[in-house]
């Protein structure tokens, strides 16, 4: 009765070989790295930079243990720091040898140093959580309110032009909160205003308000327009902190979404705060500007004379360009950029959208210079670059501008982003700050280590001189369940926090209950007078539903800590849920496996090492 | 090795009275110590912002105090944290200040009154995020209580599940009346632990009314309090194992953890105690006051019975 079929053995047997390989990568710790990835949208970091790399560290005589590219860039490991180091001056050196403007991040890095095959079966170490790596933490709060008005401010503007071209006569278009409010002298021309408006703006949701006298249109922004403008700011705030974190030449940043209106900022390895905020709150712009075509002015200015009220940029691609200082439109004027295609010629375009002070501007500039180039440059760091310069060929007015020609698809998606990421859509407040040394990081790890790990030795211990086999056989689940954890831990890649090794720690002190129970129930039975191999197998089937429930229990705690949970909790709560499905396994299904294979085989089976045995009545019969 | 040679079941049930008006008293009186000298809530909940030095030696704390005033912040607590070269900072909230410079103020005032300070952590939290984490919390508790309670009705009586939650909450609410008592830093992990302990806890009442259920159905001629008795004394020897056991784990946090898990470590214990005593001792004597009897497992489980008896025939 205590043996397993075939198949119960082969699954726990491969449970455990899974369980090792994907532990393993944890014990192979970390070599040093040099990262190359891009700082800007419109690099691409692929196959040829890897040779570029492989080529500048052989030219310079540097040994390197591994390359590897994915999504993130090239990453290459080194022997040790010094080599690292010096790696990084030549690449530095070789991807950007212009040092003011950098096209390429090139940052240190920690990489696994486990060997390649376990690399390829996506057996990576656990990754650390800031509080164990160090590194700073920001929790941003969308100004969802501010996005409103901005939109509001422009849409009431709009209002106002599209009114006037249809000569229709209103007492002044105000934002009053999160309304717009607009006065008429009468009834009929407010009705016809409404139509109007509700044809071209069908966001709005347009309210008679006023009596006859004074009547008033008021217009909100629908919900569902509201949704959008939020998630659309959202995600433009993301881009945009993409692209300037970049720049601080972090490896590995994590830029998410929390909740409805948070952006989550993490860096690790980085210490320097006020850099960091810095740069998240600098704001990039868009200007649009006339190109100085003038015979000659180009080459003069080449030569350190340029005409009066110009300046030399360069284009994307590298080629200098003489722009006119004047501006004439900034990026505050564009509501959108998106990629797409040219309706007629069917080639790469992206599609601008100004707002209405924009559009008449842009009107007005486009029919008085056709035929010339019109530049759009970003201006970042107090540095611009021109993203294009297209012909104007014909008057645009609408406020609806495209840009083609000579593009890719690729391209064309590059430069609406790089024009909507130019700045945030909506401002940001920072609610939280976190920032964590670096040896008070590696100080956690022990501490959290040293915890667990004489906690488990004490366990065990006892384990062994109560229960005797039962007691090897009970350390050894617990021990498979640290194993099962720790190798889901590491291929779920959860973060991994203090909270989170306290959460192992307790776990498997949690765990043991499971063993202790089936155990106790053993004893229970033989000294009822129980032959050991039914008291084994009656032990561990009555003892099933017990842990069953008091697993369930302690799993909806750590569910709801898991739902309602946060930062340190959520690091808590993962770890939590996951210790109590593997412990279920590892205690019940792996014990009992190795229970059978001592015991199970054995037809006549006097006495099984579980301790002493004490009847009531029979004292010390049993035992010794 | 046997620690537990119990000839006959204990009679616990007879001092049910005594168990709950102890149980009782412990509770009124951490209830007052929440009311009167309330939690002391981290910076995670209070908003704020805390700043964590270290210093090569023993760090002064009346000149850190000095170099805080001098700088123009009031309202600060200066403390050790762990060592005497540690030291930490909290300041609370203010309306009108831009707070994501304060570490950096926070340093620099340090460097010229109180040399060689090396910052190691900073955490500033909004007011905002603070009274989120307050109310997630109590969310957390509201749907441990509501599931728990869900699950042992529906897997036992509703006499078993109002028994169990009430015996553990009362531990929560000793567990916050420790930390209002000895003002100690009521932070996120410590809500964590306080939680998982009940999640744990429960545990064991859930043991014990499993005895419970399968004496009733098995044992006949046993009045309620001798079946509770037999229960609680069966598995008596395994409570104080397994708590034994969790306790190891956690008294290997309390020495080797440092002090971010001190707290946590603190809570547990607290919870591991208070849970062998409340789990067996409290909700036993509640569930018979509740009137659980014979008759609520015999009827529904008839057909189970029978296979019962069938099985016993091996």
């Amino acid at each position: 009765m205590n043996r397993y079929p075939l198949w119960k053995y082969i699954i726990v047997a491969v449970a455990l070989v899974l369980g090792f390989v994907y532990t393993l990568p944890n014990f192979f710790g970390e070599s040093p790295a040099v990262q190359v990835s891009s700082a800007k949208v419109t690099i691409k970091v692929d196959a040829r930079a890897q040779t570029r790399v492989e080529e500048a560290l052989k030219a310079a005589g540097i040994a390197y243990e591994g390359i590897q590219l994915d999504a993130n860039g090239v990453k290459t490991r080194f022997k040790d720091t010094d080599t690292q180091l010096k790696a990084k001056d030549v690449l530095e050196k070789t991807f950007n040898p212009d040092a003011s403007d950098p096209q390429y991040v090139i940052a240190l890095n920690l990489l696994a140093a486990s060997p390649q095959w376990l690399t390829s079966l996506h057996a990576l170490p656990m990754y650390l959580g800031l509080d164990l790596r160090g590194g700073v933490h920001f929790l941003l709060q969308v100004d969802m309110k501010g996005a409103l008005t901005k939109k509001l401010d422009s849409t009431s503007a709009d209002l106002r032009t599209l009114m006037r071209d249809k000569n229709l006569r209103h007492g002044g278009v105000n934002r009053e909160g999160d309304r717009i409010v607009v006065k008429f002298r009468d009834v009929e021309t407010r009705d016809k205003a409404r139509n109007l408006i509700g044809d071209n703006q069908p966001d709005l949701q347009l309210n008679d308000q006023g009596d006859a006298g004074e009547p008033k249109l008021v217009a909100t922004l629908k919900p569902e327009a509201q949704k959008k403008l939020g998630e659309f700011a959202l995600k433009q705030n993301i881009t945009t902190l993409h692209n300037r974190i970049n720049e601080l030449g972090v490896a590995e940043p994590v830029i998410q979404q929390q909740g409805q209106d948070r952006i989550v900022v993490q860096l690790p390895g980085v210490q320097d705060t006020a850099k960091a905020k810095d740069i998240l709150g600098r704001t990039a712009t868009l200007e649009i500007r006339m190109v100085d075509d003038t015979p000659g002015a180009l080459e003069a200015a080449l030569a350190g004379n340029p005409p009066y009220g110009t300046e030399v940029y360069n284009e994307r691609g590298g080629q200098p360009l003489l722009v006119k200082k004047q501006v004439v439109l900034t990026g505050d004027r564009l509501t959108d950029a998106q990629p797409g295609f040219d309706h007629q010629t069917n080639e790469p375009a992206v599609h601008l959208t100004l707002d209405s002070a924009g559009a008449r501007i842009f009107k007005d500039v486009t029919r008085e210079n056709i035929n010339k180039r019109m530049a759009i440059l970003l201006i970042e760091k107090g540095k611009g670059e021109v993203v294009t310069a297209p012909v104007i060929r014909s008057e645009i007015g609408g406020g609806r501008v495209q840009i083609s020609g000579r593009m890719s698809t690729m391209e064309a998606n590059d430069t609406a982003l790089l024009l909507r990421a130019g700045s945030l859509a909506a401002p940001m407040d920072i609610i939280e700050e976190r920032t964590i040394g670096p040896s008070l990081g590696a100080e956690n790890i022990q501490k959290g280590f040293h915890s667990t790990m004489w906690g488990f030795a004490a366990i065990a211990a006892f384990m062994v001189l109560y229960y005797q086999m039962f007691g090897v056989v009970s350390v050894l689940a617990l021990a498979s369940n640290l194993l099962f954890l720790i190798a889901m831990l590491s291929m779920l890649q959860a973060t991994l926090t203090l909270p989170g090794i306290a959460a192992i720690a307790l776990t498997l002190g949690m765990a043991i209950d499971a063993n202790v129970l089936i155990n106790e129930r053993i004893r229970e039975e033989l000294r009822n007078g129980m032959p050991p191999q039914a008291a084994i197998s009656e032990g561990y089937e009555r003892a099933f539903g017990t842990i069953l429930d008091s697993n369930i229990t302690t799993l909806i705690a750590g569910l709801a800590l898991l739902i309602f949970g946060s930062g340190p909790i959520r690091g808590f709560a993962v770890v939590h849920c996951l210790g109590i499905l593997t412990s279920i396994f590892s205690s019940v299904v792996v014990s009992r496996g190795l229970v059978n294979l001592i015991y199970g085989r054995r037809k006549k089976l006097a006495k099984v090492a579980i301790g002493q045995l004490w009847k009531p009545g029979i004292a010390a019969a049993n035992g010794k | 090795m046997e620690f537990f040679r119990i000839h006959k079941d204990i009679p616990f049930m007879r001092h049910a009275l005594k168990f709950n008006i102890i149980s009782l008293l412990t509770f009124i009186l951490a209830v007052v110590f929440l009311f009167t000298k309330g939690l002391h809530l981290s910076v995670e909940f209070t908003g704020g912002t805390l700043i964590e030095t270290h210093y090569e030696q023993s760090a002064d704390l009346e000149k850190i105090r000095g170099a805080l005033s001098k700088a123009g912040f009031n309202d600060y607590a200066v403390q050790n944290f762990g060592s005497s070269q540690d030291v930490m900072i909290r300041l609370p909230l203010k309306d009108n200040q831009n707070t994501t410079q304060l570490g950096e103020l926070v340093m620099k005032s340090l460097e010229a009154e109180a040399p060689g300070a090396q910052l190691r952590r900073v955490e500033f939290v909004g007011p905002q995020v603070g009274k989120e984490l307050a109310e997630n919390g109590a969310m957390a508790l509201l749907l441990v209580v509501i599931g728990i309670v869900i699950y042992l009705a529906f897997r036992f009586e509703w006499r078993f599940s109002v028994s169990a939650i009430i015996a553990n909450l009362h531990d929560v609410v000793i567990i916050l009346g420790f930390f209002a008592f000895f003002q100690w830093e009521f932070s996120l992990s410590v809500l964590a632990a306080v939680l998982a302990v009940l999640g744990y806890s429960v545990n064991e009442s859930v043991v014990v009314f499993d005895r419970v259920r399968e004496t009733f159905k098995k044992v006949r001629g046993l009045n309620t309090p001798q079946v509770l008795d037999h229960a609680i004394t069966s598995t008596i020897s395994r409570t104080i194992i397994t708590h034994g056991s969790t306790q190891l784990m956690v008294l290997s946090m309390l020495i080797f953890g440092g002090e971010t898990l001190h707290y946590f470590a603190m809570a547990l214990t607290i919870g591991i105690c208070f849970g062998i005593y409340s789990s067996v001792l409290v909700a036993s004597p509640l569930v018979m006051w509740l009137g659980v009897s014979r008759e609520q497992f015999i009827t529904k489980t008839k057909v189970i019975e029978g296979a019962n008896e069938e099985g016993a025939v091996v």
